[in-house]
């Protein structure tokens, strides 16, 4: 398909569009469809009793009724046997994206599915179905060309479940960090637009910001709610993505100090995300629906949020509360169709992680990896190998997991 | 009496006049940093509890937060640990006529303008003093550098990869204020009343050192001074009532004629 232009900017005179979503009720069972799509996978139903796989999600086996059914990641491989033209709905999300092009898919895993359909496929022809978040945060099948095609991302279906970064605008909260900088590269290899970069007490001295055409240095100190406000004021209602990368770290367990770093450390890492959500959070939900409108918001949170690391005891209670901050956040962005990212990796290769062995996240892989979350529409990244591990851990067994990070 | 009713009417002529020595306290003002190993002075913040809206539909009023050396502020001598056994030590328990004082200003703007490690010594102070006669008993010493006039925060805390370039006292001219003159305290327009490079020097934070070891005072994040006299001002800051407290922001004032 042709390549995505530079959109134009908005018309200023013509009434803002409101967000419209697409249908977000799901059953408990569908809903772990979305589970396995937010983290980037497509899993189905597989029946313990008769090896059935099945789609739609259903409570029961639809050919031996058990209830014993097992979620599995499938390929999404299949046969597209016919694809149709949808002209008219009575969803207004719908209504206003028709032209819709959808397809029937009749995956090798066994079931036929009724998908999206990506607007190089034609039946028949070989495809592979992806389970993507549409905008009301819920799953939906998509079936994509089984081969990369020129300018595949830019499918406007594909676009509204993704967050590419290409002709967008982005803020970095840190930009002085090297997880800032790094992604401020990366960003700006991936077409962003501008990227700016917040810089907070900018007489400490901090990496020299890279001298990127695209980039640009803006005040931004989380800790102060008037220096929040006051960006959100001049861009607040440009900004298309959101990438918090602002933290404080120290590594301090909880006895050995007072509360003092505890307090900095939540001033920024739960607070400051706080002073974003209420400055920048309305002014993006409310150009959600336009073209060149907000679509993500990325926290970078630790993976130790999930389970705390008791010789980082202060940073790990501190990143558990913007944890359940982010999740406050996403739902009052999924009304307006914005995806909240988090992000959750294992120990950073920085200054505070000196003493901690490797193998440690490199600042340049992460920024790959926030930048893979946003083209591929995930909305919980857990990027690297002790966050994979962690997490897989955390959900083995929160108990034992909680044991075994007392002593490291 | 007759001495205050005569101020009073010099304050209402306007023969008397009282110069803002103070910095604005906002966000924007920076804060002392210190290596990250060490906790720090929290930096001053203020969040709206209300403003006229639904969260207080008449009123406006904020809650503030802040280390106690935060602004132009007062350090009293259990601030370091060479006055921590000083009787009257602290912002509670401090006498409070040494909140009203005469000034010296040694005026050192030429030579910070050229150096921004600019230490200001005990020949300095006698010299000083060959021309606007001997330092008072009990009198402020300020040192100004105009420092006070690099509103960019950058600028003001000067710092590259050896750490802060902001001028000082070296250890003579702080000796020579305990030891051979009774002065009250000493003040500066920088973030500190040691220079920036002072961790370096011995002792490290001479100023510091010495002065509260003697019980005196500093004043620091000062501003027009370059509005007062060499002699005959008179300087109010009170520190707040802190209980234990190592030091104050204050509203620092000074009388001129």
């Amino acid at each position: 398909m042709s390549e995505l232009q530079e959109p134009k900017p908005r018309n200023p005179v013509r009434a803002l569009r409101r967000p419209t979503l697409p249908p977000g009720g799901r059953s408990r069972a569908a809903l772990r469809l979305t589970a396995a799509a937010a983290e980037g996978r497509f899993e189905l139903q597989h029946c313990f009793e008769c090896a059935t796989v099945q789609y739609p999600p259903r409570s029961v086996c639809v050919n031996c009724l058990s209830h014993r059914l097992e979620w599995r990641e499938v390929s999404g491989a299949g046969d597209l046997i016919a694809d149709t033209v949808l002209h008219h709905s009575n969803e207004l999300y719908y209504r206003e994206r028709v032209p819709l092009r959808l397809g029937t898919v009749k995956l090798d895993a066994g079931p036929v599915a009724l998908a999206h359909l990506h607007r190089d496929c034609a039946a028949p022809s070989r495809v592979t179905v992806r389970a993507h978040l549409d905008k009301s945060g819920q799953a939906v099948l998509i079936a994509l060309p089984s081969k990369d095609t020129p300018n595949m991302a830019d499918d406007p279906m594909l676009r509204e479940m993704t967050s590419d970064p290409k002709f967008r605008k982005v803020l970095i909260t840190d930009g002085k960090s090297a997880v800032g900088q790094a992604l401020a590269k990366a960003l700006v290899e991936a077409g962003a637009d501008i990227v700016w970069l917040g810089i907070a007490e900018p007489w400490k001295q901090g990496g020299g910001t890279p001298d990127l055409p695209q980039t640009e240095r803006v005040p931004l100190d989380l800790t102060d709610e008037k220096s929040v406000r006051d960006l959100a004021g001049v861009i607040g209602g440009t900004v298309d993505i959101l990438i918090n990368t602002a933290e404080l770290h120290r590594n301090h367990t909880i006895a050995d100090r007072g509360t003092e770093t505890a307090r900095a450390e939540m001033e920024v890492n739960y607070l400051g995300l706080m002073r974003l959500a209420q400055a920048f959070g309305p002014a993006m939900r409310a150009r959600a629906a336009e073209r060149t409108g907000a679509t993500a918001w990325v926290n970078l949170l630790s993976v130790y949020a999930l389970s705390a690391l008791p010789s980082h005891g202060t940073f790990s209670a501190s990143k558990a509360a913007a944890l359940a901050l982010s999740q406050n956040l996403r739902s009052d962005m999924r009304r307006a169709g914005i995806r909240v990212v988090n992000v959750f990796p294992g120990p950073i290769d920085d200054e505070w992680n000196q003493l901690v062995p490797p193998p440690k996240l490199a600042p340049s892989a992460l920024a790959k990896a926030i930048v893979a979350a946003l083209r591929d529409g995930v909305e919980d990244v857990y990027p690297g190998d002790v966050a994979q591990d962690v997490m897989t851990r955390f959900r083995e067994s929160q108990k034992v997991l909680e044991r075994e990070l007392w002593d490291q | 009496m007759s001495v205050l009713v005569e101020l009073g009417a010099a304050l209402a002529r306007g023969s008397v006049r009282v110069i803002d020595l103070s910095q604005t306290l906002s966000p924007r003002f920076p804060q002392i940093v210190l290596p990250p190993e060490f906790d720090q002075c929290a930096p001053f913040r203020m969040e709206e509890i209300s403003r006229y809206d639904a969260r207080g539909p008449g009123w406006y009023w904020n809650n503030l937060s802040f280390g106690e050396h935060s602004g132009t502020h007062f350090d009293a001598p259990v601030h370091w640990i060479t006055g921590r056994d000083l009787p009257a030590n602290a912002t509670d328990t401090l006498p409070p006529a040494a909140f009203v004082a005469p000034a010296c200003v040694i005026d050192c703007a030429a030579e910070a303008a050229q150096d921004a490690d600019f230490l200001l010594t005990a020949d300095h102070l006698r010299a000083w003093e060959q021309k606007h006669g001997k330092i008072p008993d009990r009198a402020w010493v300020l040192m100004r550098t105009d420092w006070s006039k690099r509103v960019d925060p950058v600028a003001y805390q000067n710092f590259d990869d050896t750490g802060q370039h902001t001028p000082g006292p070296d250890a003579s001219a702080v000796r020579f204020l305990v030891d051979e003159r009774d002065a009250l305290g000493f003040g500066t327009e920088t973030i500190g009343t040691d220079a920036g490079q002072a961790a370096h020097f011995r002792p490290p934070y001479p100023c510091h050192t010495y002065m509260h070891g003697a019980g005196r005072y500093g004043l620091q994040c000062l501003a027009n001074l370059d509005l007062l006299p060499p002699v005959g001002s008179v300087v109010i800051a009170a520190p707040l009532k802190i209980q234990r407290g190592s030091g104050s922001p204050v509203r620092a004032l000074a009388l001129v004629v």
